[in-house]
């Protein structure tokens, strides 16, 4: 067997699910004010892309087309019942925290799309390499982005203080923004606005 | 009680908005938001599936899966929660399958117009995030129609705003590396900041 490394790194930069495919954005936003949060979920991510992508691969010539989109959502949903349930067994804090945004994995269309677009079509080890690269590339904009505003929102890094904040007779005033729903939808933006500026090719020709 | 169900109709419209506040049905929210047109379909689509299977959901949850429902069958003590995610998705699969056959059925000019957002409503994160709000917040039957109303409205509106601004921006010169994908997330952005201004009122 080959193996090809471009189809674990490829959508890690190049090819990323949020910054180009507009896949899985949903919860990218919603579990981005801590870091904490963000890891975990992006480690659940990972969990269920790359073992949905390797199951859906093992039977993809015993799936009747007619039905596939059932037999993947089935497999899917079963995998984040198990994600959900040792989420709640081992950090139950984090999975109280995440509230919903674990059960919509199911919808998270990176599974979905990945399921489609790639197992169905490719070797077992490839989709579970491809499966893996995805859910890193989603884990990557993930942090970057909890990151910066937990940083600039509480003036701390995974709930350690990094900055000392005004309140408690430090110099940093947090932003409260940061912690809100806008800031997201501007981070994003701009790293979508950065990773274009490096890669050329990914620019849209029409304006809106 | 009038106004309790009021409240539960106008929170998810404008405080609690499932696309600029929950970051709900964001995939489709920026796919299918060039224009106004698909943009309605889209949204009516997602107010029905919306506000037909919230309600189914409950119906299942405190009947089947909620810890006590098969008392009568002598098993006080199952708990079936854990399948919940599993039964709502395949719940919302079905009612979308449905839906689509009754509008191709009877109302075939609503099923034309509609016709390929359909099944695209099942992969929509907002339609299974209402249902989970729905079991985390403990709605009865009658508030989850009320929250399905509501919060499948408040999408609707979300993504035809978007999808007006975007279409009058085809004449702005927006900054190479920025077109498209870029300045939708500024736009959307922008809009989540203008709802949180409603986020101060108490109903």
């Amino acid at each position: 067997m080959s193996f090809d490394k471009t189809v674990l790194i490829k959508p890690i930069f190049k090819e990323n699910p949020i910054a180009l495919q507009i896949l899985g954005i949903c919860s990218a936003l919603a579990v981005t004010t801590q870091m904490k949060t963000a890891l975990v979920m992006a480690l659940a991510v990972t969990f269920v892309t790359a073992l949905s992508n390797m199951s859906v691969s093992l039977i993809r010539h015993h799936i009747p087309a007619a039905i596939r989109i059932i037999v993947q959502m089935t497999i899917i949903a079963s995998l984040v019942i198990v994600a959900d349930q040792i989420l709640k067994a081992f950090l139950f804090d984090v999975s109280k925290q995440l509230s919903v945004y674990v059960g919509l994995i199911i919808t998270n269309c990176i599974v979905m799309g990945r399921a489609e677009a790639y197992a169905m079509k490719n070797g077992v080890w490839m989709s579970f390499f491809d499966g893996l690269g995805n859910g890193v590339g989603y884990g990557v904009i993930l942090i970057v982005v909890s990151f910066l505003r937990e940083l600039l929102g509480a003036g701390s890094i995974m709930g350690y203080p990094v900055f000392k904040l005004a309140s408690e007779g430090g110099w940093y005033t947090p932003n409260g923004l940061m912690l809100l729903a806008p800031s997201a939808f501007f981070l994003i933006g701009f790293i979508v606005w950065i990773i274009r500026t490096f890669d050329k090719s990914q620019i849209e020709e029409e304006n809106s | 009680m009038f106004e309790h169900y009021l409240g539960l109709i106008v929170k998810p419209i404008f405080m609690e908005n499932l696309a600029l506040s929950m970051f709900l049905g964001m995939c489709t929210f920026l796919a299918l938001s060039k224009k106004v047109e698909t943009a309605m379909g889209l949204g009516i689509a997602v107010i029905v599936v919306q506000a037909i299977t919230v309600p189914v959901n409950n119906l299942i949850y405190h009947y089947v899966l909620q810890e006590g429902a098969w008392s009568w069958a002598g098993a006080p003590e199952l708990d079936l929660s854990f399948l919940g995610l599993i039964s709502y998705i395949g719940v919302i699969a079905a009612m979308v399958q449905i839906l689509e056959m009754i509008l191709d059925k009877y109302v075939p000019a609503l099923y034309n117009a509609l016709g390929i957002f359909l099944p695209l409503i099942t992969v929509n994160c907002a339609i299974l995030g209402g249902s989970l709000f729905m079991v985390e917040r403990d709605y009865t039957f009658g508030e989850s129609v009320a929250y399905g109303v509501g919060s499948g409205f408040g999408w609707a509106l979300a993504i035809v705003i978007l999808a007006g601004i975007r279409e009058k921006m085809n004449y702005s010169n927006v900054p190479k590396g920025l077109r498209g994908l870029g300045i939708t997330y500024i736009v959307v952005g922008l809009m989540a900041i203008v709802f949180m201004s409603f986020s101060g009122i108490q109903l």
